[in-house]
């Protein structure tokens, strides 16, 4: 009885075209057909946001979505975030000098919650970058860091556009825009 | 936790769906998919039929009409949110919305998933009680239109046929000199509201109030319209002498509800706590524009 | 008391002295150096393992507390698409059909419980596992395990630790005589002597409930059997990977050399994850049996089931004081709800009681430990390991004394405080290490002033009193805590220099997070002259190290950080005698810069360490001149000689608005001395982590059971974790009170955010009810029971009606 059904998505500018399973989950998708074990799964209930990414730029809940809905659409996961040098991204680069990872098993969603809100605001107060993340659960840094890495990402990308602000819309993250 | 076996059906257009909810047996519709599909994980619920709505864009919009603002079932919450004609006609709205959920849940989340699911905590039937919401459904057989107040059948079940559905809602926007506050008490930003309050009000030419729309969620299965504070409010300045009275009608109440984490004493006085300090923050708005 | 040191204490080495590093890699904040791969989603968690042919389980488990099992039919359930086979505990090898082992054992425990492998007859709680489904996919493993039926005989389930210990209470396991798993009864001293001659008593009875860890990832094995050598390896999101090894050698009857853990990335710990459970058993066994690689991932609804957790206490406790407020001496009767089964003994609730003391002198100590069996979930260490409790009881309790007494809150701790000329200070009580408490290093006085000074607490009374005068509740609390960690009996490391000239570290400590990888490449850098780009740390791999213990507990700094440091000096000894030897000149003559070795007077004669690492792999047949060994390497295995005691203080001040029974923290600072700190900045994230741990105690998390012993709380929107908006950013002060006990000095510093917290939260609440007269002494004090004291109180009655 169980159908697959053909999907055609793009994942962090590559398109796909697959058979999918249609009680699959996208989370379970992008890690188990894609192999992009990058997005993680921590609840299957849509609380902890570990599974978070970008589909058509906005934030959803990978663990939430059937792989099937995603089809026609952009999704961009953690693997899509950094520059295409493979080098970190700026978001990336301020977690890292901010300390705002320990297990790492939160950090994707939390970096593509960040991705999108800074998208969308480029000087964000601290209670905005608190509030972005009340979604996204962490049992080991406190968030603190994480909000700091936001706030310095935050600085550099307004940095970085008063200097050439075409390059810096590219520089929220992959494949985002 | 992977849901059990369904057959997903995808239509593209409303009648496509109506055909489907005419003739399948232990159907879910899918709509934002952000209660419906946890509750699938859990294995909770088990439909045979999964008809997912999320193509069918004739569903989705918003658009005044006349001294309406129309939303269709599917907009998403976040659509909705950040909407500047939503802002400008029912400011309730967004700021309801801004303790709805987290950003994430919004994004894909619709206000007719929200209003079908009926969770008593949701913060979305609140505002469409306190705005007088009208809900279109819609079946093979033709339309109708239900009136929030007689949206919920039973706990957690809305007064729709097997064979409808629900296409838009209709909420009645107050006129631009009125005064407004949704709050609610949460554990967390972002939590189901233990008890939330939505409040409208407009003051005449002497301050004194005229009209009031007090709603209250978190208390009974269905969203609790204080129409008899409501009543009692006519006509009355918005100063300390109607704060007991808030106090007294919803001491009054006869019923409200209670689980195993919150007791309906403290429902109770939270809901006195939230619906006095929301008309005192919406008195204050409605005096800032008189 | 005299210290006599066995070794040396750290100290830069001599080699690098002459300014030739611009940089001292231990102490510094020096950035991660796993995040690279982590920030880009390239980290290996258990699930990520790409294994070909994997296979995946399902387990089906006990939804009755207590019951007997009378049949199962999986005769549907095998016909199921994508079934491979279906396990019951007949088709176990004979070494799985015994229960488990207690991984702590203790002659305290007159009744072992332990879980089985799968069920054989009678469950004990909701959750315990009574088949294991392997299919083609995870969901196929649910299908066939929703259509096995099980015929249960429900037994009465013992649901309150306090109830399970009448004589009319069931009991959890139908062969046992009682539900008492322990009664540990110590102490010293006099204590009718000391309580009669007491100018005043104090008692009260204090509850505290915590749940469970909640790291974001749970549990997780994998395991592939290899038929042309024998080999299992098991891949595991665990915290322990020779306790695991051990463990499953016994359970398959397994060769030693031919299994192996590996322990990749894991996405928090913080103790369940230390345990060997059924589940890992059960995924081993299946890949040999079924000859191809099985995984079974815990969903979270399993983990709020299975995963160890803590719960219920109870604390009655009584100080006997003098009329000054001098302690003479403290009883205590301790009832700690163990859950159905002790896979790590007795010793989280030991800890606890063992911690009463803290930093005061408590001259006489009585204390009557009940650990009691219930038909729930097994209880074990969750981060602050049964200390959380203890300092709330002890910190609650001389906040009464000083009510009582009308003394300052902060007065009545100084005159009780171990004092810096009493160091080291034997407090009185064996510790769970089996050795004397004895407090190394540490100055509680003054640990208690810089926390008190950065909170303003001398200022507070008029920020409350203004407050007040505008309708708000404001308060302020603070507690202190001891914490022993470093914890033996040891954690090894190797060094190697590898033939290419980079440097190996091998270690069994088991990271989850705590940054293990960096500061091992800081100590060993510091030891080699490299850079740490120049070194590569592998833990966890039970082949690449014969032994080892675990990351818990916050012991790995202190073990194998020592034995990182150990190996890596003795590794640069080596390097310089061969280098002498090489280059001919004397060992002081040399120095060790960024992999090579060069007489100072005379750069140009050099050897690089890929040059001696070749050498000193030996040629056939040619013997090492005296003074030179094979290999450039090393294994040290440091064995502290007992625990590391440190210590900190907490100061909440918060807003209560009494009408939700909701807090907000408005400040938070704390103190905290974990002696000589290898990398600061992750220190730092400990702490600030941690102390969300403690927030999550003091108002949020609470494990809930029914009657019938049916966990309630079982999703995250029932049982609440604390998120960004419920943790403020913690202020922090440190001291530095460097321990003799191992040569770096330092001590743990993963859990001392956590201890303290909900006394220190509960404190502030209570100080913001001032004038109610209210002593509160439960944790979690959540809002709608804050709400109910306050309103059998009298309080809303006493309150104008609610202000707009």
């Amino acid at each position: 009885m169980q159908e697959d059904i053909q999907i055609h998505l793009t994942v962090n500018g590559k398109p796909h075209d697959c058979s999918v399973s249609t009680r699959k989950s996208l989370a379970d998708f992008l890690r188990q057909d894609l192999k992009l074990t990058g997005t993680h799964v921590g609840c299957e209930h849509g609380v902890c946001g570990a599974c978070t990414v970008l589909v058509n730029h906005q934030t959803a809940r990978a663990c939430l979505m059937l792989a099937v809905q995603a089809d026609q659409c952009e999704v961009t996961t953690v693997e899509g975030l950094a520059n295409a040098d493979q080098t970190l991204s700026v978001l990336q680069q301020a977690f890292k000098e901010s300390h705002a990872l320990q297990c790492g098993f939160c950090t994707p969603g939390m970096l593509t919650t960040l991705t999108e809100l800074l998208a969308e605001n480029l000087n964000p107060t601290e209670d905005e970058v608190r509030e972005a993340i009340t979604g996204n659960l962490c049992r080991c840094t406190g968030y603190q860091p994480i909000i700091q890495a936001g706030l310095l990402a935050a600085q550099r990308l307004r940095a970085l556009g008063e200097q050439a602000p075409a390059q810096a819309s590219t520089l929220t993250g992959g494949s985002t825009r | 936790m992977k849901p059990a076996r369904f057959q997903y059906h995808r239509p593209t257009q409303l009648h496509e769906a109506l055909e489907m909810v005419a003739t399948l047996q232990n159907y879910k519709i899918l709509a934002g998919g952000q209660s419906l599909m946890p509750m699938m994980n859990f294995r909770f619920v088990m439909p045979d039929h999964v008809i997912d709505m999320n193509r069918v864009s004739e569903l989705s919009g918003i658009h005044e009409d006349p001294g309406r603002l129309v939303i269709g079932a599917m907009t998403r919450q976040h659509d909705i949110h950040r909407s500047a004609l939503v802002a400008k006609l029912c400011p309730l709205v967004p700021e309801a919305y801004d303790q709805v959920s987290h950003r994430q849940i919004r994004n894909r989340g619709t206000l007719g998933g929200s209003l079908c699911h009926l969770d008593p905590a949701s913060e979305q039937p609140c505002f469409t009680s306190a705005l007088d919401g009208e809900i279109q459904v819609q079946s093979l057989k033709g339309q109708r239109t239900i009136s929030i107040h007689d949206w919920t059948q039973m706990y957690m079940t809305p007064a729709l046929e097997s064979d409808e559905i629900m296409t838009r809602v209709t909420l009645k926007p107050w006129a631009q000199n009125h005064g407004w506050s949704f709050l609610e008490y949460a554990r967390r930003h972002g939590d189901y509201a233990i008890v939330g309050v939505a409040v409208l009000v407009a003051l005449d030419a002497s301050q004194q109030i005229e009209r009031v729309s007090i709603s209250l969620c978190g208390v009974a299965a269905a969203p609790l319209r204080l129409s008899a504070l409501e009543s009692s409010l006519l006509g009355q300045r918005g100063d300390d002498r109607i704060f007991p009275e808030v106090h007294q009608h919803i001491e009054a109440i006869e019923e409200i509800m209670h689980d195993s984490y919150n007791s309906s004493t403290y429902r109770r006085h939270l809901a006195q706590t939230l619906t006095a300090r929301a008309l005192g923050i919406a008195l204050k708005r409605a005096l800032m524009v008189h | 008391m005299s210290v006599t040191r066995t070794f040396e204490a750290y100290a830069p080495p001599s080699s690098l002295s002459d300014n030739e590093r611009p940089q001292q890699y231990i102490g510094s904040p020096v950035q991660r150096t796993e995040d690279d791969a982590l920030l880009q989603g390239l980290g290996q968690y258990v699930d990520d393992l790409k294994l070909e042919g994997v296979l995946h389980a399902a387990v089906l488990r006990s939804p009755h507390a207590h019951a007997t099992i009378d049949a199962i039919d999986t005769s549907a359930a095998r016909l199921m698409p994508g079934v491979v086979k279906i396990y019951l505990y007949d088709d176990l090898p004979e070494s799985a059909k015994k229960r488990l082992p207690v991984l702590v054992p203790n002659p305290a425990i007159k009744q072992v419980m332990t879980q089985e492998v799968l069920a054989s007859r009678e469950v004990l709680c909701v959750g315990d596992p009574v088949a294991f489904v392997v299919a083609t996919q995870r969901c196929l493993a649910e299908d066939a395990c929703d259509a096995i039926v099980v015929e249960y005989q429900v037994l009465p389930a013992v649901a309150d630790c306090l109830h399970a210990l009448q004589a009319s209470s069931p009991t959890i396991h139908s062969d046992i005589a009682s539900n008492m798993a322990a009664n540990v009864k110590m102490g010293f001293g006099d204590i009718g002597d000391a309580f009669a001659k007491a100018a005043h008593r104090v008692r009260d009875t204090f509850w505290i409930n915590r749940g469970s860890a909640h790291p974001m990832e749970t549990r997780g094995y994998a395991a592939r059997f290899d038929p042309a050598t024998g080999d299992l390896c098991v891949w595991s999101s665990g915290q322990t990977p020779h306790l695991e090894k051990k463990n499953l050698i016994d359970v398959l009857a397994w060769h030693p050399e031919k299994l192996r853990v590996i322990i990749n990335d894991v996405g928090g710990g913080f103790g369940p994850k230390v345990m060997f459970y059924p589940e890992e058993a059960l995924v081993a066994h299946a890949a040999h049996d079924l000859g191809q690689p099985v995984k079974w991932i815990e969903d979270r609804r399993e983990h709020f089931y299975t995963a160890t957790q803590e719960r219920d206490q109870w604390w009655d406790m009584e100080l006997a004081l003098t009329a000054e407020g001098k302690i003479l001496g403290l009883k205590l009767i301790m009832t700690h709800d163990n859950g159905a089964y002790l896979p790590w003994g007795i010793i989280m609730p030991y800890i606890g009681v063992t911690t009463t003391p803290g930093p005061y002198v408590i001259p006489c100590i009585d204390v009557d430990l009940r650990v009691v069996y219930t038909n729930k979930n097994a209880t074990s260490p969750v981060r602050g390991a049964g200390r959380p409790q203890a300092v709330f009881a002890m910190e609650r309790i001389m906040d009464k004394v000083a009510h009582t007494l009308g003394m300052d809150r902060a007065r009545i701790r100084e005159i009780n405080f171990v004092q810096t000329e009493q160091m080291p200070y034997n407090n009185g009580f064996i510790y769970r290490d089996g050795k004397p408490m004895v407090y190394d290093t540490g100055d509680y006085p003054q640990c208690q002033a810089l926390a008190l000074e950065l909170a303003d607490y001398e200022n507070f009374p008029t920020r409350q009193a203004a407050a007040r005068q505008a309708g708000r509740y404001v308060g302020i609390g603070f507690a202190n805590f001891v914490e022993g960690t470093g914890l033996g009996p040891f954690e090894g490391a190797t060094v190697r220099i590898q033939q290419d000239g980079r440097v190996t570290v091998l270690t069994a400590a088991c990271p989850q997070g705590q940054g293990h990888k960096t500061i091992f490449a800081q100590i060993c850098a510091d030891q080699l002259g490299v850079p740490m780009s120049m070194i590569d740390v592998i833990t966890a791999d039970t082949s690449t190290i014969s032994m080892g213990i675990g990351t818990f507990a916050s012991r790995i700094t202190a073990t194998a950080g020592n034995s990182v440091y150990l190996a890596g000096k003795s590794v640069r000894d080596k390097v310089l005698a061969l280098g002498a030897f090489l280059l001919q000149a004397t060992p002081e003559d040399l120095t060790l810069r960024d992999g090579v070795c060069f007489v100072k007077s005379n750069p140009a004669l050099s050897k690089t360490f890929a040059e001696l690492a070749r050498v000193s792999q030996g040629m056939p047949g040619f013997s090492f001149p005296p003074g030179v060994t094979n290999g450039l390497e090393d294994t040290q295995y440091f064995s502290p000689s007992q625990s590391t005691y440190c210590n900190g203080t907490a100061v909440a001040e918060i807003e209560l608005d009494t009408d939700t029974g909701q807090i907000k923290i408005i400040r938070y600072c704390m103190s905290h001395d974990s002696g000589n700190l290898i990398n600061p900045l992750l220190v730092d994230g400990q702490i600030q982590g941690s102390i969300a741990h403690g927030i999550g105690n003091a108002t949020l998390e609470w494990m809930r059971y029914d009657e019938q012993a049916q966990p309630i709380s079982t999703n995250f929107a029932e049982y609440l974790l604390p998120t960004s908006t419920d943790v403020p950013h913690a202020q922090l002060v440190h001291l530095s009170s460097p321990t003799y006990l191992n040569p770096l000095g330092v001590k743990g510093a993963g859990e001392g955010g956590t201890i303290p917290a909900a006394a220190a939260i509960v404190s502030a609440i209570e100080n913001a009810l001032t004038g109610t007269g209210l002593f509160l002494k439960e944790a979690p004090l959540t809002p709608p029971r804050l709400f109910e004291i306050l309103h059998e109180s009298g309080f809303f009655k006493a309150v104008h009606a609610p202000r707009a």
